[in-house]
């Protein structure tokens, strides 16, 4: 069953194929319907592949299937396959990915009602889909890259979809080049660590002696920068929020619950060349961005735009993990994040599309009476993401905050920093849960807010109920209960284990819970009851996210755009300049022997007789002498 | 009198000297062409006899080679000729100068 992997991105990519040829033919709704149906095929072929997976023993080492379909660029002694890897790590990524994907699709039906390019943007979503399978499926570095490269272009697309409005075309604009930054750490990453290893085949990879500390660091920190643009990090977030100028849909899928994550899983991917030194600065980013995002997030006004620094600082989470070391707790945060951050962002679509497209939060407030489904599922995502027991966020971002007290060098000042940021968390949803849903209405009677349409909730109440349920996959203190940690221990040569008591473990989730609690309570009192005046809870440092996007602007804009001309201007006249005084330099020389360019037959046979004169009279004088 | 090698390389020399002389002063393309055929059977004489002389294959072998590349260039040059005869009649070496520089 595992052979089938090959059906799981080729599923897509028929689906976009298909759209791509007869898409307005379909038209609506047919074609979000095929799309949807081939992202749901897909899906099912992965658990097919999965239930294959388990089949086998996973501590044999049998869990770790290729599937090869041909040899790509045999160059030498480099040999790129075009090739699926499918073990535990690909397969969740997989499972997922496909799984909130064919739900989004289910969602951009109603969503995307009455849209005059209604076909094509499915056929970006199948595109897209495909792309972060082969992501997710490549069995080297290579096969990685394409599908990296496949969603920047995917997400370009797609957050300028509506590519009329300025704003938008911008935003994709910038969210393509702040990738490009990522993807040359990528490639030079990839090219490092093949003259290091002579491979880029991940299971060679991961059976390589190690590379020196030197190398492994530059490696490293290479792939942290791929990862900290594919993945939003500091400094390199700056697009996502912009990405926001996309259909919600997009938001959630490429935007929050998948492409953002492939930078996640890269680091995962690649635990065997990551070193100590790197895994640190990793962790200092990771947490730096969380606290940040965390703060950008607590006086955004645009719905969307909230969930977008919620996202960073999700993300931020995530790189805190890894850089301690707790690959299972980042993949496990990866998870439950896709699951209530599709949830929250889908709800927030079906917010805008009750409010006929307003996403400013002060127009809004009440709604609950109004769209119910939505609002039950939003609160779902909220108290996931607010670190409530049981929901699945707790469980995830317990474990986070867990492994960074136990990082060896600064564990208790990252724990810190994980703990304000999910106190910040905590307090800026429900900030956000309270000013759309509940208070006084602020809209207009003739707005008239609605209820979306079966194909727009029913993907909300199953994200609803994985946000809820989604932790069971691996709760703590019982051992038999990780389950996802046992599935993933063959892909690790040294499983994190951590070293914690039951005590200690204990106290520190009643302190992030409590911490939860705390942001929660407060944004009650000052939101909902109005006992702390809000004015000073909004500061105009954070609403323009500590101008580091303004100082940006200015800084490439000013001095950046004087370097690059004075760059091209170099290449204008010192290089080229060189090059052309050289071709004048040949004309001038040309134009002085032209003369002897007669066309007169004589001349030249002169010339000729002359010549071989001049060799007799000179070999002659060699003879005599 | 016997005839020595001596003899056939001064015929060969005269054939040559006479065909470059021709080739400088005449301005008739077609003698022009002839004129180098001559050149080219003085050296062939030579050849020959050296090749006589030092029992050496050699020599003819290469002589052989110039009577094929002659026939290919008087091929081509005849075709150049009455190309451009036909085009500027009676045109001599002088009325030929279109690849001055």
């Amino acid at each position: 069953m595992v052979e089938l992997v090959w059906l799981v991105p080729t599923l897509p990519l028929l689906g976009f194929c298909l759209l791509l040829v007869a898409g307005r033919v379909f038209g609506e709704p047919r074609a979000g319907w095929i799309a949807t149906a081939a992202a749901a095929t897909s899906f099912v072929v992965t658990l097919v592949v999965f239930v294959g997976l388990l089949g086998k023993d996973g501590h044999a080492g049998e869990r770790s299937y290729e599937f090869i379909l041909f040899d790509w660029l045999p160059a030498g002694s480099l040999k790129v396959e075009a090739g699926f890897l499918v073990d535990p790590l690909s397969i969740t990524m997989a499972l997922f990915v496909t799984g909130v994907g064919a739900l989004i699709h289910l969602y951009s039906i109603g969503y995307m009602h009455g849209d005059p390019k209604y076909s094509k943007f499915f056929l970006y979503l199948n595109l897209f889909l495909f792309s972060m399978l082969m992501l997710v499926f490549g069995n080297n570095l290579v096969v990685t890259f394409l599908g990296w490269e496949g969603v920047g272009a995917c997400s370009y697309f797609l957050i300028s979809f509506w590519h009329q409005k300025e704003s938008a075309a911008t935003a994709g604009k910038k969210a393509f080049v702040t990738n490009r930054v990522g993807d040359w750490g990528f490639m030079i990453a990839t090219f490092a660590i093949w003259s290091a290893l002579g491979t880029v085949t991940y299971t060679e990879i991961a059976n390589s002696p190690a590379m020196s500390a030197a190398t492994g660091t530059a490696v490293s920190l290479l792939l942290f920068v791929a990862a900290a643009g594919k993945s939003a990090q500091l400094p390199l977030y700056v697009w996502l929020p912009d990405a926001m100028e996309g259909p919600t849909p997009v938001s959630a899928m490429v935007h929050a619950a998948t492409m953002v994550t492939s930078g996640v899983y890269l680091l995962v991917r690649m635990n065997n060349v990551l070193t100590e030194d790197a895994l640190l600065i990793i962790a200092v980013i990771g947490a730096a961005t969380a606290l940040f995002a965390a703060l950008c997030a607590v006086a955004q006004h645009d719905i969307k735009k909230v969930l977008a620094y919620s996202t960073i600082s999700q993300l931020g989470y995530m790189f805190l993990a890894i850089g301690s070391g707790a690959y299972v707790a980042a993949i496990f945060h990866v998870i439950t994040h896709a699951f209530f951050k599709a949830l929250l962002f889908l709800g927030s679509g079906s917010v805008i599309h009750g409010m006929h497209d307003e996403q400013d939060m002060r127009k809004m407030g009440a709604l609950r009476a109004a769209m119910p489904i939505t609002a039950a599922t939003f609160i779902v995502g909220w108290l996931a993401i607010a670190g409530v027991p049981p929901f699945s966020g707790f469980w995830s971002k317990d474990e986070i905050l867990l492994a960074a007290w136990e990082q060896k060098n600064i564990g208790p000042l990252l724990w810190a920093v994980g703990l304000i940021t999910a106190f910040l968390t905590a307090y800026y949803m429900s900030r956000q849960v309270i000013l759309v849903f509940f208070g006084e209405q602020r809209w207009e009677e003739d707005v008239n807010p609605h209820e979306s349409t079966w194909t727009m909730t029913t993907p909300l109440c199953v994200l609803a109920g994985a946000a809820i349920v989604g932790g069971a996959i691996n709760l703590p203190l019982v051992k038999d209960w990780l389950i996802l940690e046992h599935f993933l221990e063959p892909i690790f040569h040294h499983p994190h284990h951590f070293s914690s008591g039951t005590t200690t473990k204990i106290v520190l989730a009643i302190v992030s819970v409590a911490a939860g609690l705390v942001g929660i309570s407060i944004a009650t009192l000052s939101w909902l009851m109005r006992r702390i005046p809000t004015e000073s809870l909004e500061p105009e440092l954070l609403e323009n996210a500590m101008y580091v996007d303004a100082t940006y602007a200015r800084v490439v804009g000013g001095v950046g755009t004087t370097g690059f001309q004075k760059t091209a201007d170099f290449d204008a006249e010192i290089v080229d300049g060189t090059i052309n005084g050289v071709g004048r330099l040949v004309m001038k020389l040309g134009q002085l022997i032209q003369p002897t360019q007669s066309g007169y037959m004589r001349n030249y046979a002169v010339g000729v007789a002359v010549g071989a004169l001049a060799i007799v009279v000179v070999l002659a004088w060699g003879l005599l002498l | 009198m016997e005839i020595t090698t001596g003899w056939y390389l001064v015929l060969g020399a005269l054939l040559f000297v006479i065909g470059g002389t021709g080739l400088l002063i005449r301005r008739n393309p077609l003698v022009m062409l002839m004129c180098v055929e001559l050149m080219l059977n003085g050296v062939n004489l030579s050849f020959v006899a050296f090749a006589r002389q030092l029992d050496d294959i050699g020599g003819q072998t290469v002589v052989f080679f110039v009577l094929v590349v002659a026939a290919a260039e008087v091929v081509v040059g005849l075709g150049l000729l009455v190309a451009i005869l036909r085009r500027q009649p009676g045109a001599t070496a002088d009325d030929l100068s279109a690849l001055r520089g």
